[in-house]
Order: C-alpha cells, then structure tokens, then sequence
C-alpha cells in the first residue's frame, strides 16, 4: 500500500507539471486551432529567466523566500512577453493561411528558440537551485510525498481553479469563449481578437513558466532541451483530456502522470512511454474528442 | 502593422523612401516603431543573452556587447520585416499563387522545344553529376533524394488526402528495419528486400489506419506521433530481436547481380537506384493524383460529407492513401539502411518526422515540383550550412518561419487540374 | 500528363546542375598544395552531445600547433579539419564521406560508438586509419572487422568487471542496475548484469532503463526502494545520473551509487551538488601525475582560457600516437602508419601508450573514483 501511494503521489507530481503546460497547448488550440509546438520552449525560457534571476539575487545575498518570488514573478512575464511576441512574428502573419502553415512555423520557432538558448547560454546541464522552501507538516510523510511535491500539486489545482474562474466570470475569460466559438461572431459583436489571442498566449506561457520554475526547482537541473519532452507529453496530456477543455487539460495532465508512475511501477520503466501512448491511441479510439471533449457536429 | 494597406502608395514612390516608410505614415512614425521594437527586444532578450550566471560559484558574467548587438539589429531588422510585410501585402492580388520561378516553368512547358531541350539538359546533369562532383557531393544528394521520396509519399497522405501524419518515421524505420534484419538473418539481399519492406510498410499502415483514420484532424496527428514514438521506443526497447539501441551494422550495400562494389562505386550506385526509384515514384504518383482515388481524395480534404453523398467511401479511400503513403517510406527506408550499412533507433525520432512534414509543407502542399524543392532546401541547407557550424541549426528555424510567414502556400504550391470544355468537342484535358 | 512529368524532372535537374556548380568550387579547395598533412577530426560539434565532442577538436588543435611549432610531421605542416556528427550515424557517414574526399588519410573520432560504427566501413575500404578518444563499445575492437580503428580508451566490458569487482568489494549483495536505453548506457548495463549473475554471491534484482530527458525519475526510485536493493549499479550519462541520485537521496535512499565514466564527470558533481557525495564512478586511471598531463592542461587553459573537458586528454594522446605514427612510418601509407601504431610506443598524457593487435591501447585502464568533498578522488 505504501509502495502505491508512492507511486500515486510521484504520478500525480509529473502529472501536474504536465497539466500545467497543457493548459498552455489548450487554450491556444482552443482559440486559433493551433498546435503550437513552441510551448514547450516557452516552459523552457521561464526555467531559464528563473535561473537566472535566482542566480543574480543568490550572488547579491538575498534570502530564499525573496528569491523564489522574484523568479517565478520574472519568469512569468518573461515567458508571458516571449509567448507574446512568438505570436506576433510567427503565428499572426499566417492568420487565414492553410491550416498547416502555422504548424511548420511552430515548428521552425522551436528549433529555433533551442538554439538561441543553447548558443546565449550553454550546451551544458545547469544546476538549478532548490527555491522550494521546506514544508514542516510534510514531513511526517517522509519517502511518500516530498514537500516540493506538495507544492506543485497544490499550486497546479489553485492555477487551474482559478483560471476556471477566470474563464467563467470576467469579460476577458467570456470573450476567449465567444472567440473560441465563432471567430467571426464575436467580433461582430465587438470582441477585438487579435487582443484575446494576444491574452491567451500570455496567460498560457505564464502557466507554462510556473510549471519550469517549479519543476526545474524540483529535479535540481536544466538545460536547452528539457521543453521538448515536457511539451510533447503535455500536448498528449492536452488531447487526451480533450484539446479545447480547460478541465480536460488538468485531468489529461493526471491521468498521463499516473498512468507512467504506475506503468514503471509495476512493469517496467522500459515501456513508460509506450504505455503513455498507447492508453491515448486507445482512449481516442472509444472517445475520438478525449475524455471531456465535445464532439462536433459536422454541418454541410 | 494594422495600416499595411496605407502604403499603396507607397508602391509608386521611389524604393528607398518605400523601404524606409513601409506600413507606416511616415519616416517618423516608421523610425518611431523601430525604435520601439529595439528596445522591446533588448528587453526580451536581456536576461538570456546578457546575463551569465554560474550558481556554484555565485558569480554573474555580464555581456552587455550583446544587449547592443541585439538592440542595432532588431533596429534595422524591423524596417526589413515591415517592408517584407508591405510588399507581400501589395504583391497579395497580383499573384497570389505565381511566382517568377513557376512562372518560368510554364513558360518553358509551354513551348514543347524548350520543354524537350531542358529535360534532356538536366536528365544528362542528372545522369553525370556523381562522376562531376566528389563523393560527399554524392552522397548528400543521395539523402536528399531518400528526403524527396519520403516528401512525397507523405504528400500523398497530407497535401492529397489532408490527413495530418506526425508519425511517418515510423514507416521508414519498418522498411529500414525489415531490410537490415532479414539481411542479418537470413542474408536477404537488397533488390528482395526493396518490395518486402514497402510490403511491410503497407502492412503496418493498414494496421494503424484501420482503428485510427476516423479521427478527425489533430486528434489523427497525436495519434500517429504516439504510434511513431511506440515504433521507435519497441526498436529501442526489445534487444532480443532488435539489437536495441546498439542498432544493426554491416548491412549489404546493394549489389548488381552478384557483383559487390567498394564504397565509392556502391555511393555511385546508390545515388542512380535513388534516382530510379524517384522517377517511378514521381510517375506512379503523377498517375494516381489524376486517378479516380486521386480525385476522390482531392474531394474528401475539401469536404468530407459532401463527397460521401457522392458515393466516395471514405474509409476505403482514406486507409488507401495511407497505405500508398506508408508504401513509400517502407522502400526509402531499405534504401536508407543500405545506404548508411549501419542503422540504430536514434534515426526514427520525431524530429525526422517533422522534418518530413516540413519539406511537403515548405515545398507546397500537393505539388510534385514543390515537395522537390522543399526537400532540397530543407536538407541540403544544413549541410551547407556546416561553415555556419553552430548557428545553423539557429538559422535553419529562422528560415522555416520566414518562409511560413512570407509565402504561407509554399514554395511552390499545387495547381489544380483544369478540365476545358470546348463546343463540339469533347472535354480535354490539359 | 506528359509535361507534368517533364516539369518534375526538370526542376529535379535543375536543382541538380545547381549543386553541380557547388561541387566544382569544392573540387578545387581540395587540390591546394600538397605540403600540408591534414588530421580529421569527426564527432558531435553540435547538438545535445556536442560537450563530449568539442574537447576532441580542441585535443587536436593543440597537438597540431605543438609539432607545427616544432617544424611539423616530416616537413608538412598539420592542419585540423573538423567535421561535425551530432553523435547520428547517417551524419557520421557524411562526415566520413567529406573527409575520404578530401583525401584525408588519418581521423580522429569519433566521439559515440554508434557514429564510430556506421563511419568505419567507410574508412575502412577508403583505407583511412582512424582512432577514437571515447568509443568504447567492445565490438569495435572485438570482432576482429575494423583493423583500421584504434582507441584511446579502454572498452565497456574492463569497466563493467571492474565495477562489479568493487561492488563486490564493498560486500552489497542486491543490485539495481539502471540505464538510459542508450547504445552506451545500455550495453555496460548488460555487461554488469551477466558479470553480476555469473558471481553466485550477488544477485540482480532489478534491471530497468529509464527515458533520458522525462520530468523526473521518482517512480523509478520507488522502484529501487521497492526492490530491496542495496546498491544501484547506473550506465549511462551524467545529465541522468544526476537526476536519479538526487531523487533518491531526497526521497532518503541512501543505497551507495555507482556508476561509469559517462558520470564521471565535473559537470555531475556541479549539477548534483551535495547529492554527489560519496557516489562512486569508474574513469581512466588518473594521470594527473604524468608530466605531460600538466602540458596539455596547461596549454589547453592558454589557448581556450578553460579547463579542459570530456575525453580531452584520451584525444590529445589519440593525435599523439597518430601524427607519431605517421612520422615513424614516414607518410601516409596505411599499411606503414597501422605498423607504426602497433610497434612505436610514444609518450602521451596517458603515459607510454602502443596498439595491440586488435587496436585497443596498451597500459590503459579504468579506475574507480569517489565524490569527496565536492571531488572525484581516485581510489587505490
């Protein structure tokens, strides 16, 4: 029983990061139907703008607490002001262009951001160091849950709350809504568009940066490459949830997270991924929108 | 950027004065955003080109050189980026879907001297160029071509039948496999190998496509990438049959009746079984776009509902263009295992597959002429690119967005088949 | 129909008379003057790899503006040509192209045993010696297939014995052995699971690959907690080591770790921090005592303004024993230079180094080190 729970909360770990970057894959699908393959090196940059503000604060003398905030604060706008202009150069110019045109230019932006990375930083592994302050009352479950596990799964489920609410109740979240519906109606009705893809990249990096500085914080490392794995697997997450679905995403992101925990758990890590991929090609085939996707009706 | 078509004007003046006040209303207003754009990148770029910490040591290196550098550039870089902008806007109505190079091309193909004159021409440069250049040359060109073939085998699956496939490389890696596996077991040579490998391409195809081409769009993508990471990690993963990550080496090179060549001939030769296999793949698919299934597939990408009111079954027509697509990678990946003698998983990861995608894209969806350009772009740059040695993999992205951004169809993009009807006679075809 | 055909085949040749153009350029670069004798240097310069394979060039760089110095091999002057892999073989085969076309007749790499691989044939039939600071899959050597290809570095299967001999040592009993499911990794995982299962008195009780690059690695470390191990025997590379350490040392696993030399390196202690100490791994004996080291070291913080990495002293004694041979054997002749690199001993960093039949270096051999303090310290 211990042995699964330690399982549990591992999963539940990695599925959170997962969510949180899916989150990110979704929204943006939801509104322009764009893959947007250069998510996973926006959560890349937030780590790195995260390391390196936590450096230049650590080498200044500030305290841990101090330090942490002024990272992930700096990540996020810097991932959120990348997301935003990433949006702009590549992706607007291609607005009304056959469909797979963005998709190569996403493509062509994330080689392109790896470098960039690679040859202004370095090629090398960094260490990152720990922000994560340490939780008291966790340690009463020593070996099962670590205290940077608590933290992300708890800020993952705040995040997606109130996103959920944000999405729901302000006029913002009700005009992403309208555009994600009809494009050409909302802004009949007076939605500026381009401001709500503009807010919607924003918002997705900045989940996206929370997710790199926590993680990065919790694995002790990064370098230039980590965003590819991590947005490949949090775009699985995006689509098994059901690309679109804002709670979709957050289930996805678990249910991918627990599924690989467990897959190495109790058969072997050999065939982590393999199990990961295949329960997606399984569930799209009983449910072809994902597990809270809506299916379309195709009109003539 | 929002006032792009104020600079209609701007067409008639003289270029420079246009260069300098593209997009904009005026010198001041265009000098205005550069300035702008500047500072918004110095401020984007600081933290990771300037800034330089080491957290063991707890020491910060600061390059404010690059803050300049990034500053004077993205200055001038904006003027060219509106002015790139304006002229695509103005260019928009003249010809959206021509340009000099296709122009070129029909002008050619419209006069049957020429046409004839430049076949034979590039057929004999074709023919001669592994004697005229040296071996890397070669060999190269040997990737390039195994590129064009997959580019367009994956052209018939995306740009004919507009099915998004993220995980083609699987396909490759069965042919690829199938060949260096029953050479090592069982000493199959080359020319068997080439029809069992596409035969086993077909075979897997047929086995994804069945349960998956309902899916609709992206939901089709993530599941051939998920099926193309599965193909990989299985090759990675089960050793006994597979050699693992440790891959299969000394693989036969091809042979010609009996006879072995050493490594120059056999690149040489190589080079013209590549070449061969391209012209067929170019006319069997040239003859299958005008084919009943071909205009079948061209009807379902349009619309799905209305061409199986018209009786297209849509199932049998999708899982064939599958199929055939698959078919193709199957034979490049013999071709490839043998070429290379020595393959391994890390050949078959999901880059490949993009990189795949991005030559049909690039080069235009659905066209023969534009796949070939695509392919050549896409893999013959890096390579060139060598002296760049660092940087290109850096320029390599930036070219796939610009020329995304710029010509968003492609390089070359398709034509559609035009049927004239002409009184008194029955209908041509052009 | 006709002419859409000949459109493709046109543009086809087109683009072919293009490169046509390209190609002559490069023809003639190659007949410059004859005076010079050109060293290649293949391995990974770019990608995620490329940190193992630069320290190479450097290596050569220098030992080339050493004997240049020093009037260079036989009246020529050396010139380094470097051509990058990324560790791929299909690049590696290019890279071996190019350099075979360039008429060069000695290369040093490359840098991973698969690139090594698929690159050899050709060198091979283009009789190019060609000698590797850092491939240490077994076969290469082996088999018996490549009498062209030396090595610098001793093979996975000394350093596997090895490691199992000092686990046995230590007196554990029941090993996890994890790798990355590289070519690397894997097979001197292998190795360590038939040398542990051939030892009655240990026994393996897990043997799993991890996904090099997933999020993190805690299920994998429930999983060796799980197994009642009482040591973990990793085989792969330092990015993953490092990961794997501190998650079981934070989840409080503290079973020893050892490992190869793919983690025996200064950018493990730095990234794993205080979650290095006491790990052990094996690596080429020390030879910071051979005064020769001290030279490369030197002129390498010189001329680059850093300390040297990965494999650099393997490569600078690799284009030792390679511009050596070459002198000895006085050009290039292939079968004098192989002669020469089997009969001349000539000193290098790694100390007085000669072939044996199969093209492994004599006199060179694995250690086993330990973090302490924040440093691998050899252990005797």
């Amino acid at each position: 029983m211990e042995y699964f729970l330690e399982l549990f909360f591992g999963g539940l770990t990695r599925g959170s990061i997962y969510a949180l970057i899916a989150l990110g894959y979704t929204m943006v699908y939801g509104i322009i139907e764009l893959i947007n393959f250069a998510h996973g090196e926006i959560y890349m940059i937030g780590a790195f703008t995260g390391l390196i503000v936590a450096g230049v604060l650590g080498a200044l003398g500030f305290p841990g607490s101090a330090i942490l905030v002024f990272a992930i604060v700096a990540a996020v706008i810097y991932s959120a002001a990348y997301g935003f202009t990433i949006e702009k150069i590549a992706y607007r110019p291609l607005r009304g262009a056959a469909r797979l045109s963005p998709l190569i230019s996403a493509i062509g932006m994330s080689i392109f951001l790896q470098n960039y990375v690679m040859l202004a930083q370095t090629s090398d592994f960094l260490p990152f160091p720990s922000l994560l302050p340490e939780l008291g009352f966790v340690k009463h479950f020593k070996g099962i849950l670590g205290s940077s596990d608590f933290i992300i799964i708890v800020t993952t489920i705040v995040v997606c709350v109130a996103l959920t609410l944000f999405i729901k109740y302000t006029k913002m979240g009700k005009a992403m809504r309208a555009t994600a519906q009809n494009r050409t109606m909302a802004q009949l009705v007076g939605v500026s568009v381009d401001t709500v893809i503009s807010v919607t990249f924003i918002i997705g990096s900045s989940l996206a940066a929370v997710g790199g500085v926590l993680i990065a914080s919790h694995i002790g490392q990064i370098n230039y490459y980590i965003g590819f794995i991590a947005g490949l697997k949090a775009f699985t997450a995006a689509v098994l949830g059901g690309i679109g679905s804002i709670p979709g995403a957050m289930l996805g992101g678990l249910v991918l997270g627990l599924t690989e925990a467990f897959a190495t758990g109790y058969v072997s890590s050999d065939y982590e991924d393999v199990f990961a991929f295949a329960l997606l090609v399984l569930i799209l085939i009983f449910r072809p929108s994902g597990i809270m996707g809506k299916e379309k009706i195709q009109k003539v | 950027m929002s006032n792009v078509t104020k600079a209609d004007t701007g067409a008639s003046q003289n270029p420079v004065a246009f260069f300098l006040t593209a997009g904009c209303e005026s010198f001041a207003e265009s000098l205005r955003k550069s300035v702008l754009a500047s500072l918004w990148f110095i401020f984007l770029t600081f933290p990771i080109m300037v800034i330089k910490v080491d957290t063991i040591n707890k020491t910060i290196d600061w390059r404010w050189m690059n803050m300049a550098y990034i500053g004077i550039g993205t200055f001038v870089l904006s003027f060219v980026w509106r002015w790139a902008l304006a002229r695509k806007e103005l260019t928009k109505e003249e010809s959206t879907r021509e340009n000099i190079s296709e122009k070129m091309l029909d002008r050619i193909s419209s006069n049957s001297y020429a046409k004839y004159g430049f076949l034979a021409l590039f057929a004999a440069a074709a023919v001669v160029f592994p004697h005229a250049v040296g071996m890397y040359q070669t060999n190269i060109m040997i990737s390039c071509l195994i590129y064009i073939v997959l580019g367009l085998g994956l052209n018939m699956v995306v740009g004919i039948a507009g099915l998004l496939h993220l995980g083609y490389v699987a396909f490759y890696a069965v042919g690829a496999y199938s060949y260096a596996l029953l050479n090592m077991h069982y000493g199959i040579g080359f020319w068997t190998a080439l029809p069992i490998g596409a035969l086993f391409g077909v075979v897997f195809a047929v086995l994804l496509g069945l349960p998956v081409l309902r899916l609709r769009g992206d939901y089709l993508a993530i599941v051939t990438l998920g099926f193309g990471e599965i193909v990989r990690l299985v090759l990675e993963n089960w050793g006994d049959v597979t050699m693992g990550p440790s891959g299969i080496s000394g693989i036969d090179r091809p042979g010609f009746f009996g006879v072995k060549f050493g490594v120059m001939d056999s690149i040489t030769y190589a080079y013209y079984i590549m070449l061969g296999l391209l012209i067929f793949t170019i006319f069997v698919i040239n003859r299958l776009q005008n084919s009943r299934l071909g205009r079948a597939l061209l009807a379902l990408r349009e619309d799905e509902i209305a061409s199986q009111a018209m009786g297209i079954d849509r199932t049998k027509a999708k899982l064939l263009a599958f199929a055939l697509g698959s078919c193709w990678a199957g034979l490049a990946g013999v071709v490839f295992a043998a070429k290379t003698t020595f393959i391994n998983p890390a050949s078959f990861t999901f880059w490949e597959s993009a990189i795949v995608l991005s030559v049909v894209v690039i080069g235009g969806m659905g066209s023969i002429r534009g796949v070939i350009a695509g392919a050549v772009i896409l893999v013959l740059m890096p390579e060139y690119l060598r002296a760049f040695s660092e940087f290109r993999m850096l320029v390599f992205g930036a070219t796939m967005v610009l020329v995304m951004v710029f010509r968003p169809q492609g390089l070359i993009s398709a034509k559609r088949k035009i049927y004239t009807y002409v009184k008194g006679k029955s209908a041509t075809n052009e | 129909m006709r002419g859409k055909l000949s459109f493709v085949l046109m543009a086809f040749a087109l683009m072919g008379l293009l490169l046509a153009g390209c190609g002559g350029e490069d023809k003639k670069e190659a007949e410059a003057p004859a005076k010079k004798l050109i060293l290649g240097v293949a391995g990974a310069h770019s990608g995620d790899l490329a940190s193992y394979g630069l320290p190479t060039v450097n290596a050569a760089k220098l030992v080339a503006a050493d004997i240049n110095a020093k009037g260079g091999v036989l009246g020529m002057q050396v010139e380094v040509v470097a051509q990058d892999d990324q560790c791929k073989p299909e690049m590696a085969t290019n890279a071996a192209t190019k350099l075979m076309s360039d008429d060069v007749k000695i290369v040093l790499g490359h840098i991973c045993s698969g690139a090594t691989k698929a690159a050899l044939e050709i060198y091979r039939d283009g009789k190019i010696v060609c000698m590797s600071p850092s491939a240490t899959n077994p076969p290469l050597t082996q088999s018996g297939d490549y009498p062209n290809f030396f090595r610098t570095i001793a093979s996975d299967d000394a350093q596997a014995m090895l490691e199992v001999e000092f686990a046995k040592k230590l007196g554990l009993k029941k090993l996890a052995v994890i790798h990355d499911k590289g070519d690397y990794g894997k097979g001197f995982a292998v190795f360590c699971k038939q040398f542990l299962e051939a030892d009655s008195g240990m026994e393996v009780v897990l043997f799993e690959g991890v996904t090099p690059g997933a999020v993190d690695y805690s299920a994998v470390v429930q999983k060796i907690k799980n197994s009642g191990a009482d040591g973990v025997i990793y085989g792969g590379y330092h990015p993953e080591a490092s990961k794997i350490v501190t998650t079981m040392r934070k989840k409080g696993v503290e079973i020893p770790f050892l490992s190869d030399d793919g983690v025996k390196d200064d950018t493990f202690i730095k990234v794993a921090g205080e979650y290095a100490e006491g790990v052990y791994a094996t690596g080429p004996r020390d030879i910071s005592a051979n005064p020769l080291y001290a030279v490369a070291e030197e002129a390498h913080k010189k001329e680059f303004g850093s300390d040297p990495g990965a494999f650099f002293f393997q490569a600078y004694a690799a284009s030792q024993a390679l511009l050596n041979a070459v002198e000895k054997a006085g050009g290039t002749d292939y079968d004098k230079v192989v002669e020469a690199l089997r009969t001349q001993y000539v000193e290098t960093p790694l100390g007085k180094i000669k072939f044996d039949e199969r093209g492994d270096a004599e006199g060179v051999g694995f250690s086993v080190y330990q973090v302490k303090n924040g440093q691998y310290v050899e252990l005797k």
